[in-house]
């Protein structure tokens, strides 16, 4: 390996003497040996309750961020010392390796275990065919939990797709400030879905009659126009929709960033021909605007869709999901799995997620490979 | 109108869009005014009703703050999430960086397959490896009486979890990044190789300097996403006080206290403050990362 750039590299380095390359052997049995003590040594440290958090930290940033290189110098080092033929063959399965293994421990092999888990029992243990999607397909909760679910991933692409389109359509107009606004809809974008739940948690915030006065906006102007408070969080089936406001509220920035750029790249001609033949402004928001992005839309629609399939976090943290009726498939999941440690039910309700996403896989590759055709 | 004038914003057209960006604010803005609020304020009037006073300095606090950072454990949570998010975001970018340069500029057998199955592997759902993986974390896996997994006891561990983020963010880090470098000119690659660089000189001095746009957005969407997390944490990392990260922290706390507005809504902001921080710092790179992406299992 040379240290200088690229330009100063000769093809030939100069074979190293004798001492220097007895030391390079000293150094590279040292730099084996040592380093896999100094890992160890790093990730007990982490371990270690007793030591400062501070330095706990401090030693667990830098094991992460340099073993990560180091792995690779390591690795790309020892190649290096292969002989010619070989060096060049193995190489790229270096380069490639991490990643793989990585990918085969972490998703390929979990895929096939959850399958093979969802037909046994809660430990695991014994085989017991398809009691557990029977569960998934019978279980009140279960049901509610796919309604649900069904709903989410009708209602919030659909409500963010709207808004997002349209907002993106009338900010495109303006003449200043377009950024500006753009960014106050993409911000929530940033927080997390547990940041996003405490805030409209404290929206529907609730207190009952004589219990203080209520400080959550929704019950505030509900009062004002003459009512009692309302537990909002608790009126079936309503309570769902005030869930799916709140990623809503989250993705609609997404959508509309996306679809903003496809709307701006629509040729300004076609558009002004329209309006020179007199299209009204709908006009041409119906036929030229939303042809021209409909594959954009389609695949915002399908992320979307995705997402709301997976939602946890938001009807996780609102609490006592089977108490309001507002259970959803991959909160289900969790719930079984690793509070009711029922892996065989929690492994069902996988599956049942997996499922529904392998369309979308078989898509991904194919479009894929088309594109890789054309390349 | 002219031709190739754009058509402008009348007041209805600007008008809805304020009214818009203000509905998007308004629930930010709660949970920021409630928590610079005293305790008895926040949970007895309605946060707008500072409105009508803004520059009365005695209703304005930042005592939540500071018993949320030492007494709630928030300080240590912040600690604990840079702990987790650093790693797991130079983790998979680094590796996928090394396997996307292999994919498109190196030759070996299996170089297609194995592309294809990164690209089915981008939207597998993140429940599909949770049961799997915390068995293997906790008893190790053994195939026909091999031990082929260790039993590492990685559960609760910081090296736990940075595995299983960098493992779920590899097929689309991998995928956007091998779109990006193999777009570069290959004459670039050739001439380098002609000047006797080899395979890992043209990738530290060559690619990834070219790459900086494509691995600052992946960058800021992994380390968001990881910061953001609270299944993978909950999952792998538990709820112990010494090693919880803010998303769990803040969920325990809506889970305990969740009437002590003036709290909750310090927790709230305290875990949004560096996410904020890199949208309003990055936000070119910010967009292009979380659009980039949204695809992710």
């Amino acid at each position: 390996m040379s240290d200088g750039p690229v330009q100063q590299i000769t093809p030939t380095d100069p074979a190293p003497a004798g001492a220097e390359r007895a030391l390079r052997l000293l150094g590279a049995v040292a730099v084996l040996i040592g380093l896999p003590l100094l890992v160890r040594w790093a990730f007990d440290f982490t371990q270690d309750r007793d030591a400062n958090r501070f330095a706990i930290v401090g030693v667990a940033i830098a094991l992460g961020v340099l073993g990560v290189f180091a792995l690779f110098w390591v690795m790309d080092q020892i190649v290096d010392r292969l002989p010619h033929g070989w060096r060049e063959t193995v190489r790229p399965y270096v380069f490639v390796g991490p990643a793989l293994v990585l990918l085969s421990v972490f998703l390929i092999y979990p895929v096939v275990n959850t399958v093979l888990l969802s037909f046994k029992d809660r430990r695991g243990n014994d085989w017991v065919g398809l009691d557990n999607y029977e569960f998934v397909f019978t279980d009140p909760s279960m049901l509610r939990s796919l309604r649900n679910t069904a709903m989410w991933i009708v209602v919030v692409p659909a409500l963010a797709l709207l808004i997002g389109l349209l907002f993106a359509t009338l900010a495109d107009r303006l003449q200043r400030g377009e950024s500006v606004a753009k960014s106050v809809i993409f911000l929530p974008m940033a927080i997390s879905f547990v940041g996003a739940a405490v805030t409209f948690r404290l929206i529907y915030s609730y207190r009952p009659e004589g219990f203080g006065s209520n400080i959550g906006v929704m019950n505030a102007v509900w009062q004002g126009l003459g009512n009692d408070p309302v537990a909002w969080l608790t009126k079936k089936p309503w309570n769902n929709f005030l869930l799916m406001v709140i990623m809503v509220w989250m993705q609609t920035g997404f959508a509309m960033v996306v679809l903003s750029s496809a709307i701006k790249s629509i040729p300004e001609e076609i558009i002004e021909a329209a309006r020179i033949d007199g299209a009204s402004e709908w006009q041409v928001f119906r036929h030229i605007t939303v042809p021209s992005i409909l594959p954009t839309i389609t695949v915002v629609t399908t992320y979307m869709v995705i997402n709301a399939m997976k939602v946890f976090d938001i009807v996780f943290v609102m609490g006592s999901p089977e108490n309001n009726g507002t259970e959803v498939v991959a909160e289900r999941m969790l719930t079984w799995f690793f509070i009711r440690n029922n892996g065989g039910y929690g492994a069902a309700v996988a599956v049942v997620l997996f499922v529904a996403v392998v369309p979308v896989m078989i898509a991904n590759v194919r479009r894929f490979r088309a594109e890789e055709a054309i390349r | 109108m002219s031709v190739g004038e754009r058509k402008k914003a009348g007041w209805f057209v600007r008008i809805t869009i304020l009214v818009v960006c203000l509905i998007w604010l308004f629930p930010a803005l709660g949970v920021l005014v409630t928590s610079f609020r005293p305790a008895d304020d926040a949970n007895t009037t309605g946060w707008w009703s500072t409105l009508t006073n803004p520059w009365d300095v005695a209703q304005w606090t930042l005592a939540n703050y500071r018993s949320v950072l030492d007494s709630g454990g928030f300080s240590n949570a912040l600690l604990n999430s840079l702990a987790v998010a650093i790693p797991a975001t130079v983790m998979p970018i680094t590796m996928a960086a090394f396997a996307a340069y292999a994919f498109s500029w190196m030759e070996f057998r299996g170089r297609q397959v194995m592309f294809v199955v990164v690209v089915a592997l981008m939207v597998v759902p993140l429940q599909m490896a949770l049961i799997p993986i915390l068995r293997l974390y906790n008893g190790g896996a053994e195939l026909f009486g091999v031990t082929v997994f260790p039993d590492l006891d990685l559960n609760g561990t910081f090296l736990g979890i940075w595995l299983a983020h960098t493992g779920f963010g590899l097929p689309l880090a991998t995928y956007l990044l091998r779109n990006y470098i193999g777009s570069l000119p290959s004459s670039i690659i050739e001439s380098a190789k002609i000047d006797g660089a080899d395979h890992f000189t043209i990738f530290t001095r060559l690619i990834v300097p070219l790459s900086v746009p494509a691995l600052a957005a992946f960058t800021i969407f992994q380390f968001l996403w990881v910061w953001n997390d609270l299944l993978v944490a909950y999952v792998f990392l538990g709820g112990t006080r010494d090693n919880q990260v803010v998303t769990i922290a803040l969920q325990a706390l809506s889970g305990s206290r969740g009437q002590d507005w003036h709290l909750l809504t310090a927790a709230a902001f305290v875990t949004m403050a560096l996410p904020l921080f890199v949208f309003f710092s990055l936000q070119r790179y910010f967009v292009r990362g979380l659009t980039a992406g949204a695809v992710k299992g």
